[in-house]
């Protein structure tokens, strides 16, 4: 809401700058968004009388007016505006001025006529399309004749105010008003506000002999109406123009424009029919029927709800209750009787019906918010008697009320050791004391306790808590000192889950994988691939987009997502890892189970290319490389075993491995289906997934050192040719088995299948290392371990040794 | 000429000769010659057998001296000839230092990543349990615990994903606050902790907007925490993450959860806090939300609000790592560009 600081300066004695105010609103009150003077950046922009024109001789549309700045020569300008006429005073912008939008306006000629400046409406001069009124919407505008000839144009239109747009928390809706901006401020610098009130002159005729009302209590716990007659619809005068539209609302006419005013004074909303339109003479707010529909003023038709609130004549709905004033009942230039609503309406029916028809005004939001409960009726009477006034109607004699409230303080006791106790503070009773005077709440200190009394104004205050913000902000949270906690001990260390969470993103970084973090709302099928385990998807029930309408249950497609934005952006080496969690879900399960793991995706080359080093696409082995290093670094007991799997169908059916720990398979790894990689638009990528809370919850072995061999090891190479059905793998086992006590270990050094073996066959070459950690190996005994090696392999596998 | 003359002038002579040996194979050649089995001092000492008794020693003893020195004086060539040849050799093996080394693999934290382990070391360090939370969460924790019964319209503030009308993505990792709470036995001692994780909204994805991103949730509860206490943890959190010349300051502001609320704003990193327009003329950026914990938050996860009190706060990495880095675009975070990602390689 964007306060007027002249506004403001009516009901205060405060003169600081605009700037100072607002830095000190925000750390006392609510955010300010900004603070704007309407004339910052406009220059040269004077008052003019038109003393002559004439049409221009070659334009059908433009005149060439004499204008009378103040100077002792007139000044020549051609104007294009319809309303353009001699003898108004108009907004003339001198040659070398600035108006709206940074424009500068020069000397210039116009189809050959000299044009010493221009002629402005109100939107040239910066003000925005919306509040201009309906009047000088398309033409110039025209200044009060008493404007002289040559002073600036700015304080005649209010434009050297400042305008401080608060940000109003949903607790503050008292502060959207300026009355209620005046109290806070007044609390703020200590100063007390003067405030007027209404002093109603009323009529002889009696409301009630012309209009009764009646209310649903739930719907509007307050209802009331005044009624006036004799109403004369015209233009506002300027003063009253110049608030609404600093405000950023269009002026319409004398009595819609009363009940904005009001709106911004007291932050009650108001609402005027044609009372001449209405059927009957009962006005009823009560709730909607089924299928009726209600034509707002901004000529949207409504299909109502039976939720909406209504205010119904005795036929039909004249208005959206708290909303939008019904079209059928509309103010117009011949209105002559006005009925005045002042309500509270129901805050959550009211929230509700404006989501519901998209319609959020001025006055919704106020009721959403909520509003003084004892402020409906000063306010009432301030509308009618401002109609009475500036349209010379007569206001009825009394109200009629439909429902009312007794309106009483709040009082919320608490004591000086509690708001010491919760804020760190030192603070005295009197300044406690001062600080609730200063809010202009009523207090009384009996012992330690005081007793404070909230107007109504303050409805957001009902608890202890409430009361120490109010002292907290008042006092200023620069005040307040900084410490620490302290109290009793405690221990800060991380669990051993997150500790493992922790080194796997380390390892995984030094092994050259940078971590992703991608989104796990994804599009229904990339959610279901490379899933591990059976699971219903988890789906939103209204997605925003189709992009993102299911959670996750693999990482893997996130991070092909990924590389799919790298590579169409040229990027063809991506090394990304993710951790993160999946999400599971069973057919009798609402909430999936969440589960850490992690996935890595290797696309191109995982070292860079140099001029020392060739480009070398990444592979199944190198990514296996990498799974099993990071596996091994958790420390887990058991080996890691790899086997061929084709259950994964997004994954290259020959190029796919499940992944064990101690014979519990915890992952798996392989090449991207070229099908599911070209569905992503990625090159070749080679990918694993891990379930983390497998490797998390299983045993680790306790590290021991592991006593370094004096002795030296004897170590045996075989290089066989093997039918390539025989795995790796199962000639490892092999040699394992038969290699004896002293084999410590086998290592492949050498594949090659291709032209040099016959075909369906590879050779491979191994080093067979043994070691007795005791005693020096002799030769003898090596040759026999590894003869029965050499036996064996040729009995089980029938493999030729060369 | 006497044997002890003859022996003196060999060592003269062998002296003389070394100087002007360049070569590992001359030098090897004078060797031979000067003390090898055939060479003039094996001669001379041969000659010995016509000495007598007395002279015997006596040029015994020389021979054996200048063999000595003649093998000392050996050395100390073969040394200075190994080192000119080793100088020669290293010479010969320079190399262009400045060409580019071979290429490393590594890896890195997503900055994200970085900005909430900072975070969490801060607080481990003063004695908090990190904590994580379900992303998918019930209304109930996520809201109605909160202090956010349906129909708040603070609720309307946060467009929210959801999966039934009790099950959402959440929203804020607040519902840890009463998560924690529920569960902990406060005669052991005080609740302190904080919890990150990755929260959703219902929002379209725009250069300050995404549907996914993350906060860290902090609370701390106990007999006596105050209102200064989340002044200096603000304060510290700020001076951690962005540096001691930046000033914090509070303002106050409004969540459900906690009464009263605040808001910490840092100093404009842009501006210094003369005012521009990324703080919008202010001078001050806002960067986290914070509170005393509402008393209907402590009693509906079973706290007596009488006895425990504490604050809570909750701040955006996200945010933290745009403002610090001048990120620009949030959406920078998710989309895991390489050359986005790898900027953040410094581990400093
Ligand atoms: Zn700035």
């Amino acid at each position: 809401m964007k306060i007027s600081y002249n506004w403001l300066k009516e009901y205060l004695d405060i003169d600081v700058p605009a700037t100072e105010l607002a830095e000190k609103i925000e750390r006392s009150s609510v955010e300010v968004d900004s603070v704007t003077v309407p004339s910052d950046g406009l220059k040269k922009l004077v008052v003019g009388h038109i003393d002559s024109m004439e049409p221009h001789p070659e334009s059908d549309h433009l005149n060439v007016c004499q204008v009378n700045v103040g100077e002792e020569e007139l000044l020549q300008i051609v104007c294009g505006a319809p309303n353009v006429a001699v003898g108004q005073k108009v907004i003339v912008a001198l040659p070398g001025s600035r108006i709206g939008g940074n424009v500068k306006i020069k000397r210039s000629k116009m189809r050959g006529i000299v044009s010493n400046g221009m002629i402005c409406s109100l939107e040239e001069i910066g003000f925005s399309k919306s509040v201009v009124p309906k009047e000088w919407a398309d033409g110039i505008y025209v200044l009060p004749n008493d404007a002289k000839n040559g002073d600036e144009i700015y304080d005649y239109l209010g434009m050297n105010d400042s305008l401080i747009d608060l940000d109003v928390t949903p607790n503050r809706g008292d502060m959207l008003s300026v009355y209620g901006t005046v109290h806070d401020v007044a609390a703020m610098y200590n100063l007390k506000e003067n405030l007027d009130h209404p002093n109603l002159i009323e009529g002889k005729t009696a409301i009630g002999d012309e209009l009764t009302v009646a209310a649903d209590k739930e719907a509007a716990p307050i209802y009331k109406m005044r009624l006036v007659n004799n109403v004369k619809v015209g233009p506002s005068p300027l003063w009253l123009q110049i608030k609404l539209w600093n405000a950023g609302i269009r002026p319409i006419n004398n009595v819609v424009d009363v009940t904005n005013y009001i709106l911004m004074k007291y932050g009650q909303p108001m609402h005027a029919f044609d009372f001449g339109k209405v059927s009957g003479r009962k006005v009823e707010a009560r709730f909607a029927k089924e299928n009726e529909t209600l034509t707002t003023l901004d000529g949207e038709t409504h299909q109502l709800d039976p939720q909406d609130i209504v205010i119904a004549d005795e036929k039909q709905p004249i208005g959206l209750a708290g909303v939008m004033g019904g079209l059928n009942s509309e103010i117009e230039d011949g209105t002559t009787t006005v009925a005045l609503e002042s309500a509270v309406f129901n805050s959550t029916i009211i929230r509700k019906t404006a989501q519901r028809h998209n319609l959020h005004t001025d006055a919704s939001q106020h009721f959403e918010r909520g509003v003084n409960h004892g402020g409906v009726e000063e306010a009432l009477d301030a509308a009618a008697q401002m109609i009475h006034e500036l349209a010379q109607g007569d206001v009825d004699q009394g109200m009629v009320i439909a429902n009312d409230e007794k309106i009483a303080d709040v009082v919320v006791k608490i004591t000086l050791t509690r708001i010491n106790h919760v804020l760190g503070t030192e603070l005295t009773s009197t300044e406690v004391t001062h600080i609730f005077e200063r809010l202009n709440f009523g207090v009384e200190m009996n012992d330690d306790e005081f007793t404070v009394s909230v107007p109504s104004r303050r409805w957001d205050i009902h608890i202890e808590a409430d009361l120490i913000e109010e002292v907290a902000r008042i006092y200023g949270y620069d005040n307040i000192p900084s410490t620490l906690p302290t109290g009793r001990m405690t221990i800060g260390t991380l669990t051993p889950k997150q500790r493992i969470i922790r080194n796997s993103r380390s390892t995984m970084e030094g092994l050259g994988l940078s971590q992703a973090i991608s989104y796990a709302l994804l599009n229904d099928e990339e959610a279901k691939l490379f899933s591990m385990k059976a699971s219903l998807p988890t789906k939103l029930d209204w997605p925003m987009t189709v992009d993102h309408t299911t959670i996750r249950m693999n990482l893997i497609s996130g991070l092909l997502k990924d590389i799919a934005y790298n590579n169409a952006r040229k990027v063809e080496d991506v090394t990304l890892y993710e951790q993160g969690r999946v999400f599971y879900r069973t057919e009798n399960q609402v909430r999936p189970d969440e589960e850490e793991h992690i996935a890595g995706a290797i696309s191109g080359s995982l070292h860079s290319e140099a001029w020392n080093q060739h480009h070398t696409e990444t592979d199944f082995y190198e990514v296996k490389g990498i799974v099993v290093e990071y596996i091994q670094s958790l420390g887990l007991n058991g080996e890691i075993d790899f086997e061929a799997t084709t259950k994964y169908s997004d994954l290259h059916p020959g190029r796919a491995a499940s992944i064990s720990v101690h014979g519990h398979e915890v992952g798996f790894m392989g090449q991207v289906h070229p099908q599911i990689a070209k569905k992503f638009k990625i090159k070749p990528t080679y990918v694993f997934e891990i379930n983390l809370q497998a490797l998390i919850d299983m045993p680790k072995s306790d590290q021991q050192y592991d006593i370094i061999s004096k002795y030296p090891a004897i170590s045996r190479d075989i290089a066989i040719l093997v039918d390539e059905e025989i795995t790796h793998q199962q000639i490892v086992d092999l040699i394992q088995k038969r290699g004896g006590a002293f084999l410590n270990s086998v290592k492949l050094f050498d594949v090659y299948s291709g032209s040099h073996v016959p075909s369906g066959k590879r050779s491979l070459a191994y080093s067979l290392t043994f070691l007795d950690k005791e005693a020096t190996l002799t030769d003898d005994t090596v040759n026999k371990a590894f003869e029965k090696v050499e036996v064996s392999l040729q009995k089980e596998f029938n493999v030729e040794i060369r | 000429m006497s044997l002890k003359d003859r022996l003196s002038e060999l060592l003269n002579q062998g002296l003389e000769d070394l100087k002007s040996t360049s070569e590992q194979d001359e030098l090897n050649e004078l060797r031979v010659h000067l003390l090898g089995k055939k060479g003039p001092i094996t001669k001379v000492l041969r000659g010995m057998k016509d000495l007598s008794p007395e002279e015997r020693p006596v040029v015994g003893s020389f021979a054996n001296e200048v063999r000595d020195r003649l093998q000392e004086a050996i050395d100390a060539r073969k040394e200075e000839i190994d080192q000119k040849l080793l100088t020669v050799k290293l010479e010969k093996e320079k190399i262009d230092v400045t060409l580019p080394g071979k290429p490393a693999a590594r890896g890195n934290a997503h900055v994200i990543q970085q900005i909430i382990d900072q975070i969490e070391d801060l607080f481990l360090g003063m004695g908090y349990q990190v904590l994580s939370g379900p992303e998918v969460e019930e209304d109930r924790y996520n809201f109605e615990m909160m202090n956010l019964p349906k129909d708040h319209p603070a609720r309307d503030m946060q467009d929210t994903f959801y999966i039934t009308k009790d099950i959402l993505m959440r929203t804020q990792t607040s519902p840890m606050q009463a998560r924690t709470m529920e569960k902990h036995d406060f005669s052991k001692g005080p609740l302190k902790m904080i919890s990150p994780g990755v929260v959703y909204r219902r929002d379209t994805d725009d250069p300050t907007h995404s549907h996914q991103f993350h906060q860290v949730e902090g609370l701390v509860i106990d007999k006596h925490v105050t209102m200064a206490d989340l002044k200096g943890t603000l304060e510290l959190v700020a001076h951690e993450l962005f540096g001691d010349r930046f000033d914090v300051r509070l303002r106050p502001s409004y969540f459900p959860f906690t009464e009263p609320s605040v808001e910490a704003d840092i100093t404009c990193f842009n501006c210094g806090g003369k005012g521009c327009a990324v703080c919008k003329h202010t001078g001050w950026i806002e960067v986290l939300g914070a509170g005393m914990v509402h008393p209907n938050v402590l009693k509906m996860a079973g706290v007596d609000s009488d006895i425990y009190g504490g604050f809570a706060f909750g701040l955006g990495p996200d945010r933290f790592a745009m403002l610090k880095y001048g990120v620009d675009d949030i959406r920078n975070f998710y989309l895991d560009d390489e050359r986005f990602l790898n900027q953040f390689s410094m581990k400093g």
